[in-house]
């Protein structure tokens, strides 16, 4: 193709059959802007995704698509990009995709730093199946499964990632444009497995689960957008900034004006601060939390590769083995 | 066994503890074997401990050798030679033999402490247990150390050297050449000079010691004849080895990359082990977390234009089926191994069945069919390889190949192949029309029903695949009743159009009718192909199992009586009376033993009233 490409390029006729209202249009349209923005060619994208609401993405993004099978995108993923590492590779899934049926191959995927993006479009919920509650539920979660309220310690995404060795780690908010900009295009542009959790709102079976910090009016006092090297400040003017609090090991809400020193910068290769970050309740870290680069796991395979991969030699060099007799 | 045999053949059985080096010692007098001219086939029979208690019967090691004139098709029913390096090994081998049979014994393993282990009340050497045999017991630990003394090596290290003294005796007593054996220590030991000094030393003091009739005299060279063999260069060869050439060659007559994704299981690792040697034939061997990654990584290969290959043994392939639905409904090439073992569950891990034909052709959710293949000798192990890469290619499908742990580790004389000589492997062009790419990737080949290899990186033609059934045409998705009927037929046809492609069924040999024909299928081959041979029954083996050739029915037809031997409770029987109404006898084996010979001819002379 020629030109520079939009957002608009990168939609495909298919019509797009999420509820009205559901977070995943915006997410759409953000991935499709970024895609143009960061100058992505549709003929070496791919989109693998496996089951849920998330994973109808592929059909709606015109690059190639695999829509797969329960949690296994990663794994499909993977043999993917080493088949061809020129590809620009994205995993669509949910965090019942990615938390429960699919968490080894998640864990397997981020340790490796595979050259994989990964769009972890989280509602702590099971939408396709009809709202039963998911991995990363709250306890006591209310659904057809758990009409007492569930039992189960959710699974924090991002605490996963760090304790498999992921190399990146970021969080985006559903209708944030410019975060979700922000966020895609440093993922876009990291070697290895670049893990994206973007809180995603599901209307129908978990509607404003994410409200006390995605509502717009009180989103600058409840979101701290991160930058590396800058400090952590949010609220009305930047007022507030987080500390570490060397009595409790904690970070903590600091008032940036009085103690302006207290403020911790962030340094996104700290994985001790990332790790204290994602477990940050109000305000909710979002932006790269953790990126430390890595070699990529196509790379190491192609190096260790004694041909990278080409066919040199013929079988006829190794058919007959160690000991070869003639029968005459 | 009579001094200064001349014999056609011989079968010999090595056997001891797992930490003896049986299987170094078995497989390299099999190359010594091969080098002679003789035809052979080998089969290894070890335990699935790694280190099994030492002087157990559980822990015994064995590797039986059959070699001879030939055509030698099977490691032999009864050893007339046995060497056993501990009572433990004697006590599991003895049952095996015919009176007569030459037992060689290391004296120095016949304590009272591992009398007691292997479950002998007093000494078989001396109760009369041997009376039948001819023995040769020699101080084997003992005369071994002796001949590695000089090296200053431990007791421990010293006694590591005796299965090549052994190996040396046993090359003496077949008249075989101590260089290749050398040869091989040599390179194999080159990082430890000393252990590689003492064990040449071991292998030779072994082969004087049979000379120089310090042994008793039973033992004599026995004289085998060289076998009469097609002519051409041979080499020896295991299942893992032919078949992990197989895939290369696939690879080269495709001019693809391929890409083998598994996870370790028994006895499906050594393929792994192999082709992990071959990467300079363009492929890539990738250690998957699971066996659904392998199989997945596999699909995601393919998708990506390498051939995607992945292998397992009944129980991993039981874990892939929901991705094998996935590579049928999305229409990409996949090649999935499968050494059958024992089951169910984890069952017999290193003994030999053939009892997953049914998960291969039945087993997945829904109407999915595969077609499936089976490979009947170690050498085949590299033509079916590739006739599943080719079929996976051709028709755009997964494809399972069947072979077993039999055949894994088993060792043959094999004819080395011209590559030169087979057919590329094709795969369909993208269509040079002005449709949409989606559609485009969906146009399929009328009589293969193979639609073209669309990958992502290629320009312009962009697509979605995926799970969810899609329109016939467009390739898009698809909820209409009458399009997943059509869908449905379609990957019926697309597997049916499979046995337009293959040759017709053959018969091995025999007349091609009568009152009975044994049909087999995968590593039952070589006892039937004996069985037969010596009743003068017809026999036919199937390669292609799912779908049948099609002119099987009308064969099996001429004959009054099907015998279906198999290592499974029937299923090939049921297959084909589900398939073409036949009848068939069933004559099940599930030992997680290959059948022998004999077993086969009592069934068939019973069933021909020609019993003697």
């Amino acid at each position: 193709m020629t030109g520079k490409l939009t957002a608009k390029d990168f939609a495909t006729p298919q019509e797009v059959r999420w509820c009205p209202g559901c977070g995943d249009y915006a997410i759409l349209k953000s991935v499709q802007k970024a895609l143009a923005d960061n100058g992505a060619d549709p003929a070496n994208t791919a989109f693998v995704s496996g089951i849920g609401c998330a994973s109808r993405f592929p059909y709606y993004v015109e690059t190639y698509g695999f829509h797969t099978i329960h949690g296994r995108a990663p794994a499909i993923a993977t043999g993917l990009k080493l088949a061809n590492p020129e590809l620009d590779v994205w995993v669509v899934t949910g965090d019942g995709d990615s938390m429960s049926i699919g968490g080894n191959h998640m864990m397997h995927a981020m340790r490796r730093n595979v050259g994989l993006k990964i769009l972890l479009f989280n509602n702590e919920i099971y939408g396709l199946t009809k709202g039963q509650y998911s991995p990363t539920s709250r306890v006591g979660t209310k659904s057809p499964s758990s009409p007492k309220g569930s039992m189960d310690t959710p699974v924090s995404p991002g605490q996963f990632a760090m304790g498999c060795g992921a190399h990146f780690f970021a969080r985006g908010v559903d209708t944030d444009k410019a975060g979700m900009a922000d966020v895609l295009h440093h993922a876009h542009a990291f070697v290895g497995t670049a893990l994206i959790e973007i809180f995603q709102n599901c209307i129908v079976y978990n509607e404003d689960v994410f409200a006390n910090f995605t509502e717009r009016k009180n989103a600058a006092n409840t979101q701290l957008h991160l930058k590396h090297g800058e400090p952590m400040l949010f609220g009305e003017d930047n007022g507030s900034g987080i500390s570490f609090n060397r009595d409790t090991w904690s970070l903590e809400v600091v008032d940036a004006a009085t103690s302006p020193d207290e403020v911790l910068v962030h340094d996104e290769g700290n994985a001790i601060v990332a790790r204290m970050l994602i477990d940050l309740h109000l305000p909710v870290a979002l932006g790269v939390i953790y990126r430390q680069p890595a070699v990529s796991y196509e790379d190491t395979f192609y190096g260790h590769h004694p041909s990278r991969m080409k066919r040199k030699k013929s079988v006829k060099d190794f058919i007959k083995g160690p000991n070869s007799w003639i029968v005459e | 066994m009579n001094k200064n045999n001349d014999l056609e053949s011989v079968v010999i059985r090595l056997a001891g503890d797992s930490g003896d080096g049986i299987q170094l010692m078995g497989s390299q007098f099999a190359v010594s074997t091969a080098l002679a001219g003789a035809d052979f086939a080998t089969f290894p029979d070890y335990p699935a401990e790694i280190r099994a208690p030492v002087g157990t019967t559980f822990g015994v090691s064995a590797y039986q050798i059959n070699l001879g004139g030939g055509p030698i098709t099977t490691p032999g029913d009864a050893p007339e030679v046995l060497v056993a390096f501990n009572p433990a090994a004697l006590k599991v081998s003895l049952p095996m033999l015919d009176k007569g049979a030459l037992v060689v014994i290391n004296n120095d393993t016949f304590t009272d402490r591992n009398l007691a282990k292997a479950g002998y009340d007093g000494d078989p050497r001396e109760d009369g247990t041997l009376n039948d045999y001819q023995v040769v017991a020699a101080d084997i630990s003992h005369l071994n150390l002796e001949a590695v003394k000089e090296y200053g090596l431990s007791k421990s290290e010293g006694g590591r050297c005796k299965n090549f003294y052994a190996l040396g005796m046993l090359l003496w007593m077949f008249d075989r050449k101590l260089g290749p054996v050398e040869e091989w220590i040599k390179q194999r030991l080159a990082s430890s000079p000393i252990m590689r000094d003492a064990n040449v030393k071991a292998l030779h003091a072994g082969h004087a010691f049979g000379e120089t009739a310090e042994l008793s005299a039973n033992l004599a060279q026995i004289k085998l004849p060289v076998a009469e063999m097609e002519p051409g260069e041979y080499r020896s060869i295991t299942g893992a080895e032919a078949l992990a050439l197989g895939i290369a060659a696939a690879g080269e007559l495709a001019d693809r990359q391929v890409m083998f994704c598994s996870y370790p299981i028994t006895p499906a690792s050594p393929l792994l082990h192999r082709l992990a040697h071959l990467a300079e034939l363009g492929i890539g061997t990738f250690q998957a977390e699971d066996e659904i990654a392998a199989i997945c990584a596999a699909i995601g290969a393919s998708y990506g234009g390498m051939i995607g290959v992945t292998s397992s043994s009944g129980p991993g392939i039981a874990l892939k089926t929901e991705a094998m639905g996935l590579a049928v409904s999305a229409e990409l090439p996949l090649v999935i191994v499968n050494w059958q073992r024992g089951g169910p569950s984890t069952g017999l891990p290193t003994k030999t069945e053939q009892s997953d034909l049914f998960q291969a052709v039945y087993g997945r959710n829904a109407d999915t069919p595969i077609p499936v293949l089976s490979a009947s000798t170690s050498g085949e192990c590299f033509d079916m390889a590739i006739e599943a890469t080719r079929i996976a290619l051709r028709h755009m499908t997964p494809v399972i190949l069947l072979a077993d742990g039999y055949l894994s580790n088993a060792a043959e004389p094999w004819r080395i192949p011209d590559i030169s000589s087979y057919d590329p492997i094709m795969t369909n062009p993208v269509p040079d029309t002005d449709d949409s790419a989606q559609r485009k990737a969906f146009t399929r080949d009328p009589k293969t029903h193979g639609r073209a290899w669309v990958v992502p990186g290629m320009p312009d033609l962009m697509h979605r695949i995926g799970g969810l059934e899609k329109d016939i045409e467009s390739g898009h998705i698809s909820y209409d009743p009458a399009n997943h009927q059509r869908m449905t037929d379609l990957r019926t046809a697309k597997v049916a159009s499979v046995a337009e492609f293959i040759d017709d069924q053959a018969i091995e040999h025999g007349p091609d009718s009568g009152d009975l024909v044994v049909v087999g299928w995968g590593s039952t081959y070589g006892p039937i192909y004996q069985a037969t041979r010596k009743t003068g029954t017809s026999f036919i083996h199937l390669r292609h199992l799912h779908p049948l050739p099609r002119n099987l029915g009308d064969l099996l037809a001429r004959f009054d009586k099907v015998l279906v031997p198999e290592m499974n409770n029937g299923q090939l029987t049921a297959l084909l009376r589900a398939s073409l109404c036949v009848e068939p006898i069933p004559f099940s084996k599930v030992t997680g033993q290959p059948f022998l010979i004999r077993e086969l001819v009592d069934k068939i002379e019973s069933l021909r009233g020609t019993s003697s």
